[in-house]
């Protein structure tokens, strides 16, 4: 395999599940821009204005979290409504290529909001080139982590519906009840270990301690580093135990 | 070696259904290998396992000489399939659908285009090339499905069920397309239509319970049968011969058809003729054999386990 014909495979994804799908129905750039926009204007609102700081750097980790949410009803659609992966797993396209290159087709379907969200954050943030590495190596963390959960859910599932099923459960999970629009001292104590579960809670701190927004001490900063990537190395272990390209 | 070939495969799913067990087979050379059965029979296991989508629980297979089972990345390189139940993906054109699944077999950006143009118009798809799939006819998907697998470097091709659910028009259209490429393909086609089979494929496979009733070319199987001819009598009324060796059928609409041998068919003519009944002999069809084989009890043909066809 040569790295021509795997850059072919990768662009194969990425037509297929972004650009093609966003060409002929451009409704969908609406709908990839409207669900993080939708929240930042509300935090902002309910907050006069206080979070839009915090509500930027949330709905740039949403996005990232909703690639992998979106790549399980992906594959999942992809491969039993038109049996598209069984084509492929005969083809000579490997399954990291595979995996890979549908990735990456969640991150350009993302880009339109990636790229409103970058020139909100530019005006409103004004981050510091650290900061600014710190916060694409967290969202570049949180891709992974929620691209690897998609993908190792999708092989779980054998119908769309099913699938659906699952996706809102992540979604809770990851999005709704993790502070990430919003200070995790906002919600009082008992019911803040709760928001803990969720990874996507260790990434908001990190990147609202590195803006300024929260002070956290430092040991807790490396405890949410290593929570973040543990995680994504923990979840990486298992889809590669787990996965199933060919069925046994 | 050019060709195909199974040994033994056995299949049993992780509920216990056990979908093949034992098939063993051979087919050389380019043509179209057709594999017959009803549902449930286990044609798309034993393509799927064919194909590297499914291990299979015991038995080997090769392609072209490479190891199926364990060496499914150098057989990928010249298989392609249409699996059962795909459909051409609703929000692409099958321009779109063509060419992504080339790049996917690694051609390049320009290569791709220039193959799955050359290949929609080879299945009269030209002026629907850049229409969306989901506004297509059904026949019109299914090729383009076809067209897909056909426009890459594959050289054995599998199709799972290719004409279900076509009108009779489309259907003739993709025989007569699969009748011209099965000089150039070795074809690997499941269907439950025996007209099918019998009208392109070179060998016959016809499978029941996840065995291999019987393999060869539609010569072979009417020598593997009892009976090689087929009397038809139309006339409800007619008065009927004795049949020693064969047997009688009854048809819904009062026909009657008897099975038999080539002696004694030739005895019954003979009668027939005398009594001035009205007939028609022909060899027996794959429908005919299909029936013969299929409606036997299981167990008569269990011991068929490990026949090497
Ligand atoms: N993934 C699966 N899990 C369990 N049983 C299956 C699976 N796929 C097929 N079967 C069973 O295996 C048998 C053969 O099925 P199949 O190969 O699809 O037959 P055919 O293609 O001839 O209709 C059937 O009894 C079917 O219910
Ligand atoms: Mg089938």
């Amino acid at each position: 395999m040569n790295g021509k014909s795997t850059f072919s495979q990768l662009l194969a994804s990425v037509l297929v599940n972004a650009v093609y799908a966003m060409i002929n129905y451009p409704i969908m750039i609406v709908n990839t821009l409207l669900a993080p926009l939708s929240i930042l204007v509300v935090i902002t609102f309910v907050s006069h204005g206080a979070l839009v700081g915090v509500g930027i750097e949330g709905a740039l980790i949403m996005t990232m979290v909703s690639g992998g949410i979106g790549l399980q009803g992906d594959l999942s659609h992809l491969k039993n409504d038109f049996k598209m992966q069984d084509m492929v797993v005969s083809s000579p396209t490997s399954s990291l290529t595979y995996v890979a290159g549908m990735a990456l087709s969640e991150l350009v379907f993302s880009l339109p909001v990636l790229v409103l969200l970058s020139v909100l954050a530019a005006v409103y943030l004004h981050p510091t080139l650290l900061q600014t590495g710190i916060i694409i190596a967290v969202m570049s963390l949180m891709f992974i982590f929620s691209i690897v959960l998609g993908f190792l859910l999708s092989t779980f599932t054998s119908d769309i519906v099913q699938s659906w099923g699952f996706s809102g459960i992540v979604s809770v999970l990851l999005s709704t009840i993790p502070p990430v629009y919003y200070l995790i001292t906002y919600i009082p104590l008992p019911f803040r270990y709760i928001a803990y579960i969720s990874p996507t809670t260790y990434a908001a701190e990190i990147i609202q301690n590195a803006m300024g927004f929260l002070q956290i001490s430092s040991i807790n900063l490396v405890a949410d580093w290593i929570v973040v990537i543990a995680a994504t190395i923990c979840l990486m272990y298992l889809s590669y135990k787990k996965a199933r390209w060919r069925e046994p | 070696m050019e060709g195909l070939s199974c040994r033994n495969l056995s299949k049993t799913y992780g509920n216990n259904t056990k979908a093949l067990r034992g098939i063993s087979l051979s087919f050389k050379g380019n043509g179209i290998l057709a594999i017959i059965g009803r549902n449930g029979a286990g044609k798309t296991t034993l393509v799927r396992i064919l194909s590297t989508e499914l291990m299979p629980s015991k038995g080997s297979a090769e392609i072209n000489g490479m190891d199926v089972i364990n060496d499914p990345g150098s057989v990928r390189n010249i298989i392609a399939i249409v699996p059962q139940e795909s459909r051409a993906i609703q929000w692409l054109t099958p321009m779109q659908s063509v060419m992504s699944y080339l790049l996917y077999r690694g051609f390049g950006y320009n290569e791709s285009r220039k193959k799955a143009s050359d290949a929609l118009k080879m299945l009269g798809l030209k002026s629907n090339a850049d229409k969306l799939n989901r506004l297509l006819s059904g026949g019109t998907k299914r090729k383009v499905m076809v067209a897909t697998v056909l426009a890459s470097d594959a050289k054995v091709i599998f199709l799972d069920e290719p004409t279900t659910g076509l009108d009779p028009i489309s259907r003739n259209d993709l025989w007569n397309l699969l009748n011209k490429l099965k000089r150039d393909y070795l074809i690997v086609l499941t269907t439950h239509y025996l007209e099918e089979a019998e009208k392109l494929a070179d060998k016959i496979g016809v499978m029941e319970q996840g065995r291999l009733m019987a393999f060869g070319s539609m010569d072979e199987l009417r020598k593997k049968v009892r009976h090689q001819y087929s009397i038809r009598i139309n006339d409800p009324g007619a008065d009927m011969p004795a049949t020693k060796e064969g047997t009688l059928i009854k048809g819904l609409d009062g026909s009657k058809q008897i099975l038999t041998t080539e002696k004694e068919a030739f005895g019954i003519s003979q009668y027939l003729i005398k009594k001035g009944v009205k007939f028609s002999t022909n060899p027996v069809s794959l429908e005919d054999i299909f029936y013969y084989i299929v409606k036997k009890p299981i167990n008569e043909t269990s011991e068929g386990d490990e026949d090497e066809w």
